[in-house]
């Protein structure tokens, strides 16, 4: 408990950067990871095949990779200068866009084709059988996979603190040098994350009660 | 016929001495150009060691071997060629020395690299026998573990690239960008002490001193000591500015509570102040600096 309280600093810190981290990840990821979705569906055979590769080359390289490449890779391209929180955000977004591709494209695979063909025939073009018909139906299907996708963003996290951004995989390395005991220090980390994933739990629960599909 | 002989003997002659030279000359050179030769050692391997009421020095007598906490990855004090597996630098060779007072031989040494946070762990749970690699004494860590020395005296310095001119010293490091190891202690303190001083961190020392090169970053900061050790890799590029502004006091990170072999080591250190320098010598005193051995503290 004293090793938790004694550096409250490093522990508010660290964890508030981790919440940033996996929110706006989050956000972005499951906004670009619908469009891939949609795009590795769309009867367009250039878009299909620029987002079969995006995601087969992304989610195939690892996270540190990626990250490696924002970090260090990206300033010297010499485009506009980001800082490596951004850096660690757009990264994290990238990579876990894939598996919110994949889910969603899993997700749409479970609407039977009857639904399009019922959409296109009363003149729906295909943005608005998508959005108004398929998509919806998709998400109800997948939350369970989607909230595992977002429980291993929340773990990935840790990964950016090799890249200069001080978040929960920092503590331990800050607790050490402080002369903490590591045990301990790690105990409390691990907590934390188990607290916030229990959250992620619970809303999951929430949404498969609300969007429940009767079969 | 006469003209024959008289024309071979010389050449004979000339022959046998030809290989008499070349023969000494080869014992000349497979002599000279190992200076960590175990003939060359400022000390020997020590017999009949007894140290009554230290269980680490009991664990090494009934196994026979030692086994050493160590850095892999710092040039000069603690690194480990890739090539060929050999650990050298100064604290490598504090650590064979100590081994040897406790009458252990150079092949029955077992090092093995420890980074920075698991330090206290892998002394407390037993991994390793003692830990020799740029460990500084803390307070907080004597809670945890025992240290004997110090062996060597430093402080946080800077490393900047050679054609760097605005900044000498700590005093310039307002808006300049600063790297160092994730989480260090040399980064808490630019974080609580430099105000106005931009912070990058990375997992490792080699890392910064990338960002550093491709101007990522202004300035890398670390223990002096570490910090020499990369100017004296790349002297055209790298440059160590001002003195150090902290003092880090190098120990043998030992498990708590273990005072006989503390005082022991501590002893080692008093008694052999020549083996000390020669030592320093031949490892961190190459990048050219002049240092004296610092007083053992016996806390």
């Amino acid at each position: 408990m004293n090793t938790l309280l004694n550096n409250s600093d490093l522990f508010i810190t660290g964890f508030r950067n981790t919440l940033i981290l996996f929110f706006f990840a989050a956000i972005f990821a499951l906004i670009l990871g619908t469009v891939v979705a949609t795009l590795r569906v769309s009867p367009v055979p250039a878009m299909r095949a620029a987002a079969t590769l995006y995601v087969n080359v992304v989610r195939n390289t690892p996270l540190t990779l990626v990250l490696f490449f924002f970090a260090l890779g990206y300033p010297k391209l010499g485009l506009v200068p980001i800082d490596f929180m951004t850096a660690a955000i757009i990264g994290l977004s990238l990579y876990t866009a894939t598996y919110v591709a994949e889910a969603v494209r899993s997700g749409i695979n479970t609407v039977p084709v009857g639904q399009a063909e019922a959409a296109r025939a009363i003149g729906l073009p295909f943005t608005q059988t998508l959005t108004l018909v398929i998509l919806p139906q998709a998400f109800r299907a997948v939350i369970p996979p989607m909230f595992s996708v977002f429980i291993a963003l929340l773990k990935n996290t840790t990964v950016a603190a090799g890249f200069s951004v001080f978040e929960a995989g920092a503590i331990r390395a800050n607790l050490s040098e402080r002369g903490e005991p590591a045990m301990a220090g790690l105990l409390w980390v691990a907590l934390v994350f188990i607290a916030l994933v229990f959250i992620l739990s619970a809303a999951q629960r929430k949404l498969e009660q609300k969007w429940k599909v009767d079969r | 016929m006469k003209n024959f002989f008289s024309w071979k003997k010389p050449m004979l002659v000339a022959a046998t001495a030809a290989l008499a030279l070349s023969l000494s000359a080869c014992g000349g050179t497979a002599g000279s150009p190992a200076p960590t030769a175990t003939s060359d050692l400022p000390y020997k391997v020590a017999d009949n060691v007894s140290i009554s009421g230290s269980p680490t020095f009991d664990t090494i007598k009934s196994s026979g071997k030692v086994r050493i906490g160590v850095k892999q990855d710092q040039p000069g004090l603690g690194f480990k060629d890739a090539a060929t597996g050999e650990y050298s630098g100064f604290d490598i060779e504090i650590a064979k020395w100590i081994a040897a007072s406790l009458g252990i031989s150079k092949d029955k040494i077992e090092f093995k690299p420890i980074p920075s946070a698991n330090r206290e762990s892998a002394i407390t749970n037993g991994d390793i026998d003692y830990y020799v690699g740029t460990y500084s004494i803390t307070d907080k860590r004597k809670q945890l573990i025992d240290f004997a020395g110090p062996y060597f005296v430093t402080g946080q310095g800077l490393l900047v690239k050679k054609d760097n001119s605005t900044i000498n010293s700590e005093k310039d490091l307002s808006g300049k960008n600063v790297c160092s190891a994730t989480g260090s202690t040399p980064i808490q303190n630019i974080k609580a002490n430099f105000p106005g001083t931009k912070t990058t961190e990375f997992d490792t020392y080699s890392q910064c001193v990338e960002a550093l090169k491709s101007g990522q970053v202004d300035a890398v900061t670390t223990d002096q000591a570490i910090l020499l050790g990369y100017a004296s890799q790349e002297p055209d590029t790298l440059k160590v500015v001002g003195q150090p502004f902290t003092v880090e006091k190098y120990g043998v990170g030992l498990k708590k509570g273990d005072t006989a072999l503390r005082q022991f080591i501590n002893k080692m250190f008093t008694d052999g102040g020549t083996v000390w320098q020669k030592l320093y010598d031949q490892s961190l005193g190459q990048s050219g600096t002049k240092v004296q051995q610092p007083a053992v503290e016996n806390y």
